[in-house]
């Protein structure tokens, strides 16, 4: 649906010059809610920026529902950022304008005809749940219900795919949750490929199907989640379960083990205990539902001889659990 | 000498007044006019044509831009720093070619105009420049064109800061276009010296001043209420009012 193709784009010139994006590749399939992880200065705006061409790159192809649009003339280009919505961080609303007047701007922009902008905008707010809120002006309503605002706007002229720009940074928790809710409704129901940016890893736990680390404008690793999840050494699964630093031991082995899918609810310590007679200690663990199902990482303390340890890992891994060794003597 | 007892004296005052007073809003109407028509799209190319504004490559060109940027600002600059009475001669020859005349009423519509147009633009300029980038993206991340950007945008936020900045310009506009009037252009400043300096009457003089000031007052409260007005759907509220107080204070 979205496929950035060998993107770069540099901002400056000369000794100066910065590197945004470094060749950046990534495809996001139609209907998915896809998160590009990073830290402040990755790269993640300026990406985010190029796949409706706010950012043009130097080189490289934006495919959006298989238009190219850096091919195109400037009215062409216009008429199919209509089919892209985007949401900001700031919310970006008009502060001249209601509620009501910030959804029907899209709608003028389209060039719908007046009679239908009405019905459409108090449509739209319905669907955001804001119908009561038609008349008031941004500065009267909370961060939460202007994002609903921006979603509405964003919405408005029945895009296929959604934008969003670190939409949630700006609030509180809860509203934080409420928004991403709101999101994964729209793009059930609606049907709409989604793609996020974000700095925070609890995002992409709560709504993304696929996701990207981006590192100095590069793409680190990328791929659905439940396929980065039984990934070794994969970072972004390494930050969706965040089991901290791994503790110095001697006389023992500390591996994590991850879970997935089917493999979830394995009765795994119980059998170190009774097939390879390891007082196995758990050192910590997560569980979290991706994508629908049920994931987690457990990290254990495996005692006893080299040779002992060896075979359970072994024998783990047999049995198709993702096992990493992460510390201890080795195994 | 004017006697201030003779029989007809203040009907004469009235008189007058009423005419310099139709001068003087003329002259100020249709220079305002022109004012807010050529100084408004002045101040958005002014902003536009800067380094990542939205009229940054005109016909597809970042150097036409950039001149058409320089070029403006120059005329703009030397159009505010040159002193109104030096302006106002040097520009004789250019008003007769356009009014035909450089007497009379409508004659000093020109050089008040020449002379609010920049004024007038280099407030529109620094009130758009005030308007969140933020804004501009959201409304082409929505397909805006050049035009939806300017006019659905731009205009309607900078809307506050634009009418504050007008009334600056109208308040000076009424002072040039007392000094106009000494060099022939009627109106208030007119009668002032005529009445009030050349023939000695002192209630002219007051007269005048009491006029003038209630013009201007009446102006100021009514681009004020607008301001305010348009201020309160702000999200800015507190530093646009802050402006408004501001403005009343000085």
């Amino acid at each position: 649906m979205i496929s950035l193709s060998r993107i770069t784009k540099t901002f400056g010139e000369g000794p100066s010059a910065t590197r945004a994006l470094d060749d950046v590749s990534i495809d996001v399939q139609r209907g998915e809610i896809f998160g590009v992880v990073g830290q402040s200065g990755a790269g993640k705006s300026t990406l985010i920026r190029t796949v409706n061409l706010l950012e043009r790159p130097d080189s490289g192809t934006v495919t959006v529902d298989g238009v190219d649009l850096t091919g195109l003339k400037d009215n062409d280009l216009r008429a199919a950022r209509q089919r892209i919505g985007m949401i900001f961080q700031h919310f970006n609303l008009l502060s001249s304008r209601t509620v009501q007047g910030n959804v029907e701007l899209a709608l003028e922009i389209a060039r719908q005809p007046r009679a239908q902008r009405a019905t459409r905008a108090a449509e739209i707010l319905e669907l955001v749940g804001l119908g009561d809120k038609a008349r008031a002006y941004p500065s009267q309503l909370s961060g939460g219900q202007k994002q609903r605002v921006g979603i509405a706007r964003a919405l408005a002229s029945n895009p296929s795919v959604l934008l969003s720009d670190e939409a949630s940074s700006a609030l509180d928790p809860e509203t934080t949750r409420s928004i991403l809710d709101l999101v994964k409704t729209i793009n059930r129901e609606l049907g709409l490929t989604v793609l996020l940016i974000t700095h925070e890893m609890d995002v992409v736990k709560a709504i993304c199907d696929s996701a990207a680390l981006l590192e100095r404008g590069r793409i680190v690793e990328s791929g659905p989640l439940v396929t980065l999840i039984s990934t070794p050494g994969s970072r972004l699964a390494h930050d969706l379960f965040p089991l901290g630093p791994v503790p110095e031991r001697t006389g023992s082995t500390i591996i994590d083990i991850t879970f997935s899918g089917g493999t979830a609810d394995r009765p795994v310590i119980a059998r170190l205990a009774r097939d390879h007679q390891l007082d196995v200690s758990i050192l910590g663990a997560v569980i979290e539902t991706i994508g629908g199902n049920q994931a987690g990482r457990t990290r254990l303390e495996l005692p006893g001889t080299i040779a002992a340890r060896s075979k359970a890992i072994a024998d783990l891994r047999d049995s198709s659990l993702l096992v990493e060794v992460v510390g201890g003597d080795a195994a | 000498m004017i006697d201030p007892t003779a029989p007809d004296f203040w009907s004469g005052l009235f008189t007058v007044l009423l005419v310099g007073t139709g001068q003087t809003l003329y002259m100020v109407s249709v220079s305002l006019l022109l004012t807010v028509l050529i100084g408004l799209p002045l101040g958005i190319v002014l902003v536009g044509t800067e380094r990542g504004g939205i009229l940054e490559r005109p016909f597809g060109s970042r150097a036409a831009g950039i001149v058409i940027n320089r070029v403006l600002d120059f005329i703009v600059n030397l159009g505010r720093s040159v002193p109104f009475i030096i302006l106002m001669v040097a520009l004789i020859p250019f008003t007769r070619l356009i009014v035909g005349t450089f007497i009379g009423s409508t004659a000093a519509i020109v050089p008040l105009a020449v002379v609010a147009i920049p004024f007038f633009a280099r407030m529109v300029e620094i009130s758009i420049k005030e308007v969140d980038g933020g804004l501009i993206e959201a409304a082409e991340s929505l397909g805006a064109s050049r035009w939806h950007v300017v006019s659905k945008v731009l205009v309607p936020e900078a809307l506050s800061p634009m009418i504050l900045g007008l009334s600056t310009t109208v308040t000076s506009i009424i002072n040039f276009s007392a000094m106009v009037g000494t060099v022939a252009g009627g109106g208030l400043g007119d009668v002032a010296i005529r009445f009030g300096y050349q023939r000695y009457s002192p209630i002219h003089m007051i007269a005048v001043i009491i006029v003038i000031f209630i013009i201007v007052m009446i102006l100021q409260a009514i681009a004020t209420y607008f301001a305010r007005k348009f201020a309160r759907r702000s999200d800015t509220l507190t530093t646009t009012k802050a402006g408004v107080f501001g403005f009343i204070g000085g």
